[in-house]
């Protein structure tokens, strides 16, 4: 008899040795004349649980966690291949709490499936999304994801399906006389994922990679475009092996490439590794390093959509955007717009990150509170201490204090505190945090990541940390501060992207909510 | 020197005709020389048409880029905010403390180059560090002097 076990080749997981924890199974296994099949799955998302290690029985998959090494032999002793008692046994992975009460749409197949096993995809409703929009009109296909109501989980939140009709209209205009030859379009996937606090595109590239390359697959059908790039940040060569492995078999079995599926239709996609600039996250910076060109940030209009990569309509969404695409079109719109409140629906992948005890992925339909997620998911800091502020959406976002953890996750109620929920990602900062020193790197993380196009980005930011460290050292703290709001109101204004026009969201945020830090007791709170 | 251009003017043969080749071109320079020397920017900008301060420029604007050779191992410290919550400062101090130098420097050796790097999407598992293509979770300083002694440098205790 053959056991079927399951152990993550997420990155993650490998970051707590789970290469080595497989490698040492197979030979215990070997040693014992166990007959055991190890299939390297992503990652289910309990990252303070990694490395899991799941093993088939007739009743689901049992979990054991976090196993070490060490652990290994003491399992095999207290036969974990038939889901025996030790003591790091979970019991079955689906029934456990934290997982049980997620609402899993886009993270579906996440920690299920052998990620690069096209068959595997297949056998759970995989590229029943595509078979649909194959059967359907450019329109209707666009209609299908405005209907859903997704908007872009790169942290702008603009409606995808509003963006799709302008590429899908732009340039139908120059069909010149009877050759009516299409115009060229592309498809680009943002998977530059810089924001600190953050790792569902990861995730997603790492442990179910067909569903991003079918998103894109039915972009490109939606809006006529043949070729597709993944703009992938070179701090993840995980995602990179993933990735090229499912493009590779996809291609092979008529997925990707020519008459997709026996259809007329054509779609490339090819992979481009980013080179550590934050900027290039910024949708006209990643264009230009597509190009081949400093990641300078473009004046818009015109915008991406009407003049992207090469000058063409270029569809530019966020990896999550895309991977959330076929389920919609595999479900319908509307039974993704079941989930969500307000005008914010479906769900959202959400990153419990820093001082928090249970790290991980949590996707729930937009409402669910800071609070619940802190402790109910998080279980609180992992120093134990009091958890003092949270940083949501990445370095551009704003620090929120306790009194404001009662926020529902929801693009609106975020933005009437003057914060963002950007990417989805929750920054947990125990009592012992210096809010002056976090104000202080947010500027220097600004000026180290400028792309110096604009003066209060590039000069400012120096310039601000700069003053910071004044306020620390307790000089001029009154005059200072106010230099400092002086500051962040011109790059507020005067910024052509976020990365200038929001790093006062961090600023403000950690001066307005926790005064206390910044040496003086005088200055008046304003309410944010 | 020799074979360096031979390899360098067959990588830059296999990419030049890819639209937007610089950065691909610019990655498996890297990828195969350990880094890219100013002496390719010349055949560079030959075969890409591109100018000479394009290419320089370019280099010079993506931080993932370096022009001097490193030491046999590249360590990543984590700077942002996930791991500084969990204490990524510290270990940044230890590291260079250890290894006596300052990042973007190498061993004296030529073992270990250190640079800082923003996030490797590991937050749940703060602090991290990257040693060559590998990142390592939840590190404390002495996991960290455990992976530097493990590696074939001599470190400055
Ligand atoms: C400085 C900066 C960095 C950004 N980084 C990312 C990123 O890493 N990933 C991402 O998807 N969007 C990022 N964005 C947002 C993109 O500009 C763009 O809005 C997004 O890719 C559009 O996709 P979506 O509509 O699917 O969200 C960034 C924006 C700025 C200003
Ligand atoms: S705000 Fe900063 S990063 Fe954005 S365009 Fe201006 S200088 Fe470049
Ligand atoms: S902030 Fe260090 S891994 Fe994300």
């Amino acid at each position: 008899m053959s056991y079927k076990i399951y152990i993550p080749r997420d990155s993650s997981a490998l970051s707590m040795g789970a290469e080595k924890v497989a490698a040492a199974i197979q030979a215990e296994a070997n040693l014992r004349n166990f007959d055991v099949e190890i299939i390297r799955n992503g990652s289910r998302g309990l990252y303070w649980l990694e490395t899991l290690v799941e093993v088939a029985t007739d009743k689901g998959r049992m979990a054991y966690g976090p196993v070490k090494i060490k652990d290994v032999t003491g399992l095999f002793d207290a036969d974990f291949l038939n889901a025996k008692p030790h003591p790091l046994f979970l019991g079955l992975t689906d029934e456990i709490e934290w997982l049980k009460k997620q609402q899993r749409l886009t993270f579906a197949r996440v920690g299920i499936t052998d990620p690069i096993s096209l068959d595997d995809y297949l056998a759970h409703d995989g590229y029943k999304g595509l078979r649909n929009a194959l059967n359907m009109v450019g329109t209707d296909i666009v209609k299908t994801v405005t209907d859903s109501g997704l908007r872009g989980r790169g942290g702008a939140a603009f409606p995808t399906g509003i963006k799709w009709k302008t590429v899908l209209e732009a340039g139908a205009k120059s069909h010149i006389g009877l050759g009516c030859v299409a115009e060229t379009k592309y498809v680009v996937c943002n998977a530059d994922e810089g924001d600190s606090g953050t790792y569902s595109d990861r995730m997603i590239m790492e442990g179910d990679p067909f569903v991003l390359i079918e998103g894109m697959t039915i972009a490109g059908i939606a809006v006529g475009a043949t070729q597709g790039y993944i703009y992938l940040r070179s701090e993840y060569p995980h995602a990179l092996i993933t990735l090229n492995a499912a493009i590779e078999a996809a291609n092979k079995t008529g997925y990707l490439g020519e008459n997709i599926l026996g259809s007329s239709k054509t779609f490339h996609l090819e992979v481009r590794r980013a080179a550590g600039a934050y900027v290039c996250g910024e949708e006209t910076s990643m264009l230009e390093s597509l190009e081949g060109k400093r990641g300078l940030v473009r004046f818009k209009p015109p915008l991406p959509a009407i003049e992207g990569l090469f000058g063409k309509p270029t569809v530019v969404n966020n990896v999550i955007s895309l991977a959330s695409v076929p389920i919609i079109l595999d479900k319908g719109a509307q039974y993704y717009a079941d989930y969500g409140m307000g005008r914010s629906r479906g769900t959202l992948p959400i990153q419990l990150a820093g001082n928090i005890k249970h790290g991980g992925l949590v996707e729930l339909a937009f409402g669910v509170t800071l609070r619940e997620l802190l402790y109910d998911y998080g279980g609180g800091s992992y120093s134990g201490k009091p958890i003092r502020a949270v940083q949501v959406g990445g370095p551009l976002g704003a620090f929120l204090p306790e009194s404001q953890f009662d926020t529902p996750l929801d693009y609106e109620e975020f933005s009437k505190i003057w914060a963002v929920l950007g990417h989805g990602g929750i920054v947990a900062f125990d009592d012992t945090v210096d809010m002056a020193k976090m104000a202080r790197y947010a500027f220097e993380f600004c000026a180290i990541e400028s792309c110096g196009k604009c003066t209060p980005c590039r000069i400012g930011s120096t310039r601000g940390a700069e003053v910071v460290d004044k306020i620390i050292a307790g000089k001029d703290t009154v005059k200072n501060i106010q230099l400092i709001r002086d500051l962040s109101d011109t790059m507020l204004n005067g910024s052509l992207c976020a990365l200038g026009g929001m790093t006062p969201y961090p600023v403000l945020s950690a001066l307005n909510h926790f005064p206390e830090d910044f040496n003086s007791q005088t200055i008046v709170k304003v309410a944010a | 020197m020799h074979d360096l251009q031979t390899k360098l003017d067959a990588l830059i043969a296999e990419y030049q005709h890819k639209p937007g080749a610089l950065l691909p071109l610019l990655h498996a320079i890297q990828d195969n020389l350990g880094y890219v020397p100013e002496w390719s920017y010349a055949s560079i900008s030959r075969g890409l048409n591109l100018s000479i301060a394009e290419v320089h420029g370019v280099v010079s604007f993506y931080h993932h880029f370096r022009t001097f050779k490193p030491g046999r191992h590249i360590l990543q410290i984590c700077r942002a905010e996930s791991c500084q919550a969990m204490g990524s400062e510290a270990l940044e101090a230890h590291i260079k403390k250890c290894l006596n130098i300052d990042y973007h420097q190498t061993t004296a050796d030529q073992g270990i180059t250190l640079e800082p790097v923003y996030c490797l999407g590991n937050c749940a598992l703060s602090p991290n560090i990257m040693l060559d293509e590998e990142v390592y979770g939840r590190v404390s300083p002495t996991d960290l002097d455990a992976l530097v002694a493990e590696l074939d440098t001599e470190v400055v205790a």
